[in-house]
């Protein structure tokens, strides 16, 4: 028998409030099925299980606060109740303790007005609300042990669109920023790169490409610069992975895509696997995670295992960025933004797109020499952008 | 389709991407990157709301005519066959 454990979703969480069981006893499930939803100070977080198997015994009750590592449910493995671990493991090859990012997350307060103490709610009725935009804890249930359900909702007030980042929003988001960046200027020894280099040729393959496509189906350059830095770690193991007694290299490469939220405050979930997704499939997962930042919506396993970042400033940035390491990963990866620039080719000096990739590396992990190359490789993938 | 009408749902697919900008405010010549804050894939997003609402093709060479309010209402005009 397989326990499912409340999660760790940041270096700094000690405990989760059980919010909603999205599962019951008896049922099956699938690894990466969303089981849970969970409150912690940084937002709603939905919870995957990472086992095919049944559940046997719900062991928390919905509502309850209880501490990082705490038996959840019992879990049966499938085929005859073998039994089966239930922890969230993957990124680096079954870490223990489970990879924690001290991602700063929006407070829900971000996004949606704050539920504060968990509310009892159905599912259907924090359906409705989250599409209503409605704070559950400000209904009145009528449900059983006054639980909300769906026909409060649709009789509750729609409020006046909430304006995001409040002065309380932002407090809390900030004192999450802050904790995490102190403790990676505290323990991690930074060294910084950057490098300029010709983004032209990506940037004409991108307009190649989207000129025979539907709108939806088209690319940003953002997703180019993605798959270049995860393919190119493939080659730089010492910059993927995890710090906490020593280095432990992940070979999964699941990169944090730094994720800006409108009135202040970032995110860093991951794109898993990024190596090995194809562009347009890259593209679809970079919208959909985006969409679901700026809605308040991650799951479990994109917070707590990003086995690298990278940070772009898109196009209203500048030129270069210096980004912090997120404990406890070992590597950032930033963009500015492309620009016009004088540039020599073949001898002449010619105007041409140009991007600047920075690099803040851990030095107990790696030295300026592996990083150098790390950024002449990305800067490769980029100038010739067939392989991507 | 009418230009106000046009005006009108380009303003609601803007509140859809971004629910928390402030819309009372954006003149017709404003950058809405620079005005509301928009990013590039909010750009994205709307060029596919519009393009699927509108039942009109928006060519991504032609993005550019849609960060302002004012060039996006003509361009749509023109499009839709106004």
């Amino acid at each position: 028998m397989g326990t499912f454990t409340m999660p760790s979703l940041g270096a700094d969480m000690e405990a989760g409030t059980l919010v909603e069981w999205l599962r019951k006893a008896g049922d099956e499930v699938r690894r990466g099925d969303i089981v849970a939803v969970v409150e912690t100070e940084k937002g709603a977080i939905e919870v995957e299980i990472f086992e095919d198997g049944r559940i046997e015994h719900l062991l928390v009750e919905a509502g309850a606060k209880v501490p990082v590592g705490t038996p959840l449910a019992l879990v049966a493995g499938k085929g005859g109740g073998a039994p089966v671990e239930v922890q969230p493991p993957p990124a680096a090859r079954a870490p223990s303790p489970p990879p924690v990012a001290a991602v700063p997350q929006p407070p829900p307060g971000a996004v949606a007005p704050a539920s504060g103490a968990a509310v009892r709610a159905s599912p259907a009725a924090r359906r409705a609300a989250r599409e209503k935009g409605i704070d559950l804890a400000g209904v009145t249930g009528t449900g059983p042990g006054g639980a909300v359900v769906r026909r409060d909702v649709a009789e509750a007030r729609i409020p006046a669109p909430e304006q995001r980042g409040g002065a309380a929003d932002l407090t809390q988001m900030r004192r999450a920023i802050a904790a995490a960046m102190a403790r990676s200027k505290r323990e991690i020894p930074h060294y910084y790169l950057t490098h300029s280099f010709d983004v032209t040729a990506s940037v004409e393959a991108v307009d190649e490409y989207n000129a025979s496509q539907p709108p939806q189906d088209r690319i940003l350059l953002g997703a180019l610069l993605i798959k270049a830095v995860a393919l190119a770690l493939h080659d730089y193991p010492e910059f993927n992975g995890f710090y906490d007694q020593g280095f432990r290299p992940s070979e999964a490469i699941h990169v944090g895509v730094a994720i800006a939220i409108r009135g202040g405050g970032l995110a860093a979930p991951a794109i898993h696997d990024a190596d090995r997704l194809a562009l347009p499939e890259l593209m679809s997962r970079m919208r959909d995670l985006i969409a679901r930042v700026r809605a308040g919506k991650f799951r479990s396993s994109e917070i707590s295992d990003p086995t690298v970042t990278v940070s772009s400033l898109g196009d209203r940035g500048v030129e270069t960025l210096l980004p912090i390491i997120y404990p406890p990963q070992v590597a950032i990866i930033g963009f500015g933004t492309p620009a016009p620039r004088p540039w020599i080719v073949e001898n002449r000096v010619g105007i041409r797109s140009a991007v600047t990739v920075s690099l803040g590396a851990d030095h107990r992990v790696s030295d300026g020499h592996k990083g150098a190359l790390l950024l002449q490789r990305i800067a490769h993938l980029l100038e010739s952008p067939r392989e991507l | 389709m009418r230009r106000d009408e046009l005006r009108r749902i380009i303003l609601e697919e803007i509140s859809n991407i971004a629910p928390e900008a402030d819309l009372a405010g954006l003149g017709d010549e404003d950058d809405m990157r620079e005005a509301l804050d928009l990013d590039s894939m909010d750009i994205f997003n709307l060029v596919v709301a519009l393009s699927q609402r509108l039942g009109v093709d928006i060519p991504d060479a032609d993005a550019g005519q849609l960060v302002m309010l004012g060039t996006a209402v003509d361009y749509l005009a023109d499009r839709a066959g106004n």
